[in-house]
This record gives C-alpha cells, structure tokens and sequence, in this order.
C-alpha cells in the first residue's frame, strides 16, 4: 500500500473472518463491451461511496530480477498521464472532498477512492485515465524509487519481526512466487529500469485484467452507464497469463534463524496447505476446516490460544494465526507469537506443538463449533458497518480467479465442518515434513554493536540473494 | 481591515464553493441525542436502525493522565477489565461475550479510560451480552494471579517498544515535552513503576474513576431513544454515582526548544518535533485545524507532502498534526528518512513550516483544503463505529450537541489572514522540541561530507 500498509500477517487474520452474511445484500453484476467486470452493491446510509478499481497482477506474478514491481508501479500510477501532471491525481480527487489510495498484495493491485456519490464520476474519469495514459517519465521514478526504499527501510529493514516474516517466507517457498516480498528485494529495487515499468504496466494494465467494484449510496445502472461511458472507452487487449507455478512437496522441516539487534524474541512457524482456489476437488471441504480449525485456536479471548498459551500457562506474551484461504496458489498456516516473560522460544514452540496434537488426538467440542458459528455469522452482520470492506471482499475474491457469489455460501459451508473434519486436516498438514519454523534471536542494540553488523552486512553486498 | 483585490476574489471563489457544496444534497450530520443517567453519566445517542446491531463507548476520565505517581495503573486497570467479573475468571468472561457473538474490548489513552462492546440487537444476545458489560463495570474480577500475569505482559510490551525507533522518539518526544506533567509518561508506565503497583492500589483507583459522573455512554444502533435510555440505565445500575475528578494540571509551554539525538541501530531516522499548542475547544481551533491541513494534513497533496516526498524523494511518510486534548496537546511533526538524509529533511520541514508562519496559505491552497474538508465531511460520519468514536468524544470534551451540524460551515468561515494569524501567535519552532532516534555515525558522516 502507498501510504499505510501492504497486507502482511495483519490481512490474514482479517481474512479469517471471511463468511457469508445470513441475508446477503444484493451485488449486481455486468460485464463492459471490453472485458471490464463490473461489480456493484448498494448501500444508502450515508451519500457516499467507495470505488475500486483491482488488476490481476501483484508480487506472485513477478519473475526473478524485478520483484517488487508491482509494487512500484502503484507508486507511480500517481505520477502523472497525459493529460494529468504528477500528483494532480491526489489534487484532484482531494479538492473533490475525496480520500484516496492503493494497495499491493501477492496476487492484486487495487487502487481506490472514497467520495461522495455525487463526485463518483471524476473518480472514474481519473481512474480510466490513468489504465491507458500513464506517462512514466524518468524522472519521477528516479525518486518514487527511493521513496519506495524508505518505505521498505521503515516496514521491514528496521522492523525485527518484518525482517524474520521476511526471510521466513523466501526459505519456506523453493518455486512459488510467494517467497519474494511485496515490496521487493532491496537490490532489485536498485536496479528496476523505466523500461521494466513499461512493459509491466503495457502488459498488465488492461480492462480485460481488470474489475471495478462500487460499493454505496449509488443506481447500479447510472454507475454502468458511466463506466461505459468512462472505462468502457479502453479498448480491450490480448493478455498472455502468467506460467503456473507447483511448490514441490516440502520433504522435511525447514529452520531459520534470523539475527538481528532487537529486545525480544519472537516464532514464526508454518505449514502449507490447500486454499480454495487449491483445494482437491473431492477435498473441497479442507479449507473450510482449516478456517474452522483456526478459528479455535484464535477466533478472540475465548479461543484456545488466549486461553491456554496466553493465560493458562503464560508461556506466550502473544500468541496469533494467519492463512489466507484466497490466496491464488497456495497458502501457510502460521503459528506467531513473542514468549512470555522468562520463558524460552523453544517453550512456545512446544507449547504451539501440543496445541497441534492435541487437534489430532481429540476431537473439538461441540460448544466450540457452535461458538464459532455464532460469532462468524454476527462479523457478516457487523461488516455490513463498512463499505470499503464490503468492497474489498467482492474486489478480493474476483482478483483471484473465486466467485464474488462465493461470499454467500462460504457460510453454509463453514457450519457444515465436522469435528472429524477438523482432525483429518490437523493429521493430514500439521506434520514435522511440512513445517518451516523462523526464530527472531535478538542481537544486542547499543550503537557500537549494530554498527559493525551494519558495516558487516555492506560489504556482504546483497544479503537477500537465495 | 485592508482588503485586497485578490482576497475579494477569493472571497467570491469562496462563496461560489458553497453554492456547489449546497447543490448536493444536504448531509448535515447526525440527530444527536443527549441525557443524563441517575447516577450522572452523560449519555450521547444516535439512532441508526439498517443493520441490526448496536455500539456502545463507554468513556471514563481515567487515562493515564491520571496516573496520579503510579505510572501505568491507568492502562493496567482497564486491561485487567477483560480479565474476569464477579464470579467469573477471564476465560468465562470471553464465553459470555463470544458465545453470542459480542466484541468487546478495552482502550487506554493520556485522557481516557475505554470500554467497547459490539453487539446483535437481537433480544436474546441483546440481553445477555448487555448483563455481562454490566457485571464487568459493577465487580471487575482483579484477581491476583491476572493481574501478576498483565504485569509480565506490559513488560514484554515495554520491551517490545524499544526496539522500535517509532515507538522509541514517540516516548522521548512526549517526556521531553512534558517534563513533570502527567501527559509526559507513556500510559504503559514503566517496569519499576508497574511492578510497584499492588492490587488494592488498582481497586481504589477504579472505585475512583469508573464511576458515573465521571462517565460518557455513546450508543449507537438499531435501538430507540426508550431503549438506549434503559440501556444506559441498565449498565450503571450499580455503578456508584461518585465524583468527576480536579481538572488535570495545566500544560506550560516550554520557553525554549531542545534538541536530542537518540544513537539506535536502524537504518533510518526518525524525526518527531513539535510544542503544545491546543487544547479541545480552542478557539483558533478551525484556523489552526485548516491551516495544518494544507502544511502537513493531507498527506500528498500537502506542502509537507510535496517538498520531502513529491519534489525530493526524501521519505515515504511525512506529516504534522494538532492533538487536541483536555490539555495543551502537542502540534507534532514526524518523518523518517535514510540517516544520511535527516539533517536536509529536517532543514526542509523547518523552513516549510516557517515560510508558512510568516506568509501564511496561498488562496489556492486554502480553497483545496476546504474544499477537501467540506467536501470529505460525509466520510467523517459514514459508519456506526465512526459516529460512536465521535460521539464519545464530543461527549467526553464537552462539545455542544451541533458541533458536526455546525463544521462545514465554521471550516468553510476560516480565512488566510486568521490562518497566518493563528499561526503567528500559537506557533513558535524556535521553542520546539525536536528527537532524533537513528544512527547518528552515519548521519555525521553526511553532515562532515555535506551529502
């Protein structure tokens, strides 16, 4: 994201709470002559409204050399068309009384706005212009470039358990894409051309690769009337898709140690397995119990980890989970947490371990299924508070190659988990050979310190190459 | 009064922005209704009957400002309300909330004390999770053994904050600022300070603060004025009625700017500067308010924005703000750059800010700002959660009821010259408090090569 935050760990929890309202509010959908898919739901409490706009491409489309071009491409998507100088996208949309931003994820770009209804239409002027008309002038990349730098000194380069999730996903991937960083590896960004941007932007930057979502107070036919009349204008053009991509399967537990100057210590531990898009076909239950598994071990205070690691034995300060089930490819169940005070990493490790067995040796009890129902069921209504959510929900599902619809059945689905459904997932991918497992060992900060490791780590050259 | 061409012509902008403003329909806020429970608790409401669920704020005088020299038991305190009540231990404390689907959760800042329920407005859950916030603000549990393990928690907290040059500038800044005044410590406290805090300590002090008279109720959802009125009633039925506390210590405005560099192993600066200026309600406040939006506000399109990342490419984030508060709260300027860098970032912040005292805004700039703000104002009150976090507050600050009917228009008042005049009287860089946590060896290396 250009101003806030790419998801990371954060995204995948939100994720979790993914479901089907139990009276879904009407989405229309149309198709544009070009190929532009069309989504909008209309909610009328306040004059307002969000629109998206989201491309097919993200970090999990990038080839070796040019990670992170997604990434800085969003950057430069506000530096100016034709017709628009550099930054007159933000002017404009601000003087309009609007807010306004983009986001970067592994297997999205997304660009949006949030305006009152009434300015919707210069939004959308604004939005297709900049599909086709991007002007890339040199210059501005030079500098949007560093700023993309400084952007990934303070959310990873100095931030301890960034830097460990970082390296923790480059060595737990051997093949899929997922193993590079949104933001892109350091020396990759140093060396992206103007040329690069260009072709990824000519490549990608289609109303065929696109979806528009527009959730709010607005006619869903006036809003197809002016996307016609606005992206419905950009001609359609031939896309070449991205190579598929199959992780082998892991053949034993991976480990890492990330050292750097830091206060405490912290785990990340992972294991793969199927998300929706991935799912076997007679298994298409699995992910379902893995989010239903999830949810008992961190679906709020009452769910096992705030219980039994963060309160009963207090072996971990914090304890969390996060999988995305609509990743593109594939995804990790990840075990994250700092040990609690005058206990080891290994301890937690331990004490994440028995929560495991314990999923495979007994089966859930049937007031922790009903609770999680209760609360998924009440967080479809509460959401309904958000038109950006429900717009990142539809714009979400379309990028990754689900069913928007999806939305309302993934309810039916979760309350029909069993509890023997839930172990045979535990069984099946909580294994010692499916396990990446990262400790953050924190090294000394005084000043002296860290400088000989800074000074070590540069004439290192490139300390990401894998 | 002298008036030039140029301002009467903005003047006629000015206006003609209104007419545009007034030809979309009106959104003049929400119908905000207020009263007071039996036992004094303020009450601030907002019907919002499309989605059948309901927020409730509750807003206690007892932040970490009244920490009264036992720093952190403001924020102790209200985490340890999630940690049983009554009979219950903190494991079924959650049951009883998560087993109907409620959220509730709790906040601790310098001037409050938070407690936050989400809830169905289904009769049954309505009910239930209604009785469960009530037994946690009559008999909060403040068992021994939760309050020994929160104890451990706030230190790996505190930790956890120093590794982090953010977090690291943020408490320096706000201590060097402060000095002996209670808004100078972090609401966690310290480890000493924590430690030292017994549990009769934390029983009197909640009996003093989380009482009614020295409470706000924000409510809103798919509920009646009648309901919400037995809603409030219903949570301080046996929360005595108590005492409103003596105003918080007055903030003294340092007369003369400090400088300190903080050595940390980080690859960037991080710059924070800045003095108390405002408290809520101030009457400069729109000028100050529209006046800052232009300068550091609205992040890209702000004058900060432009020079340091637009025109330079000197950091990804750059911004300045008012914080109101009870208090004198501080106008904070914040960046973080490469550490070779932070001398020219700091030097080109400074000077923007000093050309904008001396000069004040341009037409330009002050008509897109208010455009922004007036034109942005729906998307300030678009949401349950966000017109509860608003009702809270205005509650909390003693707002008047038609404070966000009235906003557009006192924005849309707010002039150039009031704007530079404010700014002349209430800014001062040369009594500003400026931090720099970063690695200084590499940042003296530019300052010697002149990078």
């Amino acid at each position: 994201m250009r101003k806030r935050g790419y998801p990371l760990l954060a995204v995948l929890f939100v994720m979790l709470m993914f479901a089907a309202p139990a009276s879904a509010q009407k989405v229309h959908e149309f198709m544009l002559d070009n190929g532009m898919k069309l989504l909008v739901k209309e909610d009328h409490r306040a004059p307002i409204a969000v629109s998206q706009v989201w491309y097919k491409v993200g970090s999990s489309y990038e080839p070796e050399g040019i990670t992170g071009i997604s990434h800085v491409l969003e950057h430069m998507m506000f530096k100016g068309t034709k017709k628009h100088g550099p930054n007159q996208f933000s002017h404009i949309i601000s003087e309009n009384g609007g807010r306004e931003n983009a986001f970067t994820g592994p297997d999205y770009t997304a660009y949006f706005q949030t305006i009152s209804s009434a300015r919707l239409n210069v939004a959308f002027e604004l939005e297709a212009d900049r599909m086709r008309n991007l002007l890339l002038d040199p210059k501005e990349f030079k500098k949007e470039v560093q700023v993309v730098i400084e952007e990934r000194r303070m959310r990873t380069d100095d931030k301890p358990t960034s830097l460990t999730y970082e390296q923790f996903q480059a060595v737990a991937y051997r093949v899929l894409p997922y193993r590079h960083p949104i933001i892109g590896w350091r020396s990759d960004l140093e060396n992206l051309a103007i040329e690069d941007l260009q072709q990824w932007y000519s490549r990608w930057y289609a109303p065929n690769n696109a979806t528009l979502v527009v959730v709010g107070d607005v006619d869903p036919q006036k809003i197809k009337t002016m996307a016609d009349a606005t992206f419905g204008k950009i001609p359609r053009q031939p896309l070449r898709p991205v190579k598929p991509s199959v992780e082998p399967v892991q053949q034993g537990v991976i480990r890492l140690q990330v050292k750097t100057p830091a206060r405490q210590p912290y785990l990340l531990m992972g294991y793969k397995i199927p998300t929706i898009a991935t799912a076997e076909k007679e298994k298409e239950w699995e992910p379902y119990a893995l989010e239903v598994l999830a949810a008992i071990l961190d679906g709020g205070e009452s769910a096992r980890f705030s219980r039994q690691l963060v309160r009963g034995s207090r072996v971990a300060a914090t304890a969390g989970l996060g999988y995305n089930m609509h990743a593109r490819l594939s995804s990790m169940m990840i075990f994250e947490g700092i040990p609690g005070e005058g206990k080891e990493i290994s301890d937690l490790e331990a004490a994440f371990l028995a929560e495991i067995e314990k999923l495979k040796s007994e089966l859930v009890d049937a007031s922790e299924l009903k609770r999680i129902i209760t609360q998924t069921v009440a967080s479809k209504i509460y959401e309904r508070d958000s038109v950006f959510y429900q717009a990142m929900q539809l714009g979400t599902l379309e990028t990754v190659g689900l069913d928007w619809r999806m939305s309302d059945s993934e309810i039916e689905k979760l309350k029909a988990v069993t509890p023997q459904q839930i172990q045979s997932v535990a069984k099946r991918y909580f294994t010692h050979e499916n396990m990446t497992v990262a400790m953050l060992d924190p090294q000394p900060m005084d000043e002296e310190q860290a400088l000989k490791q800074q000074r070590a780590q540069q004439m290192g050259g490139a300390s990401h190459a894998h | 009064m002298h008036t030039s061409l140029r301002d009467g012509l903005a003047a006629i902008l000015v206006s003609l922005l209104i007419l545009l403003v007034s030809t979309t329909p009106v959104f003049a806020g929400p119908l905000i209704k207020s009263w007071n429970t039996s036992n004094g608790a303020k009450v601030m409401f907002v019907e919002a009957p499309s989605i059948p669920m309901i927020d409730v704020r509750l807003v206690f005088d007892a932040g970490s400002a009244r920490d009264n020299g036992k720093p952190g038991i403001a924020s102790l305190t209200n985490t340890l309300l999630s940690d049983g009540a009554g009979e219950w231990n903190a494991d079924q404390l959650a049951e009883h909330f998560e087993d109907v689907g409620a959220i509730f959760s709790t906040t601790s800042l310098r001037d409050m004390g938070i407690i936050s329920l989400r809830t169905l407005t289904d009769k049954e859950v309505l009910d239930s999770s209604l009785a469960t916030l009530s037994k946690v603000l009559s008999s909060p549990g403040f068992q021994e053994d939760a309050i020994e393990r929160r104890k451990k928690q706030v230190n790996v907290a505190l930790e956890k904050q120093k590794e982090s040059p953010s977090s690291t500038a943020s408490i320096a800044f706000y201590q060097q600022l402060y000095g002996d005044h209670p808004y100078a410590h972090d609401s966690l406290g310290s480890v000493e300070s924590i430690n030292a805090i017994t549990r009769d300590d934390i029983v009197a002090w909640f009996k003093q603060y989380y009482v009614g008279r020295n409470a706000v109720i924000a409510i809103v959802g798919a509920v009646d004025r009648k309901q919400a009125e037995e809603i409030a009633e219903r949570l301080m039925a046996e929360v005595p009625a108590g005492e409103k506390p003596q105003p918080i210590p007055e903030v003294k405005i340092p007369g003369k700017g400090v400088e300190k560099s903080i050595p940390f192993p980080s690859t960037q600066t991080h710059l924070l500067f800045g003095q108390p200026v405002m408290a809520r309600l101030d009457e400069d406040f729109y000028a100050l308010y529209v006046g800052n939006h232009m300068l550091g506000g609205s992040g890209l399109v702000s004058m900060l924005g432009e020079e340091i990342r637009e025109k330079r490419g000197l950091a990804y984030s750059v911004s300045s703000h008012f914080i109101p508060m009870r208090g004198k709260g501080p106008y904070l300027f914040s960046a973080q750059t490469r550490n070779d860098q932070s001398e020219e970032t700091l030097k080109v912040m400074k000077r923007s800010l000093r050309d904008f005292i001396k000069d004040g805004p341009t037409q330009k700039r002050l008509i897109a700002s208010i455009r922004n703000i007036t034109g942005g104002f729906p998307l300030r009150i678009s949401s349950n959660s966000k017109i509860v976090e608003y009702l809270a507050m205005m509650g909390f600050y003693d707002y008047p009821l038609d404070h966000l009917n009235t906003f557009v228009e006192k924005v849309t008042a707010v002039t150039a010259e009031q704007i530079r005049d404010a700014f002349r009287r209430r800014v001062n860089p040369d009594h500003f408090m400026i931090i720099r946590v970063g690695n200084s060896e590499q940042a003296r290396d530019a300052a010697v090569t002149g990078k």
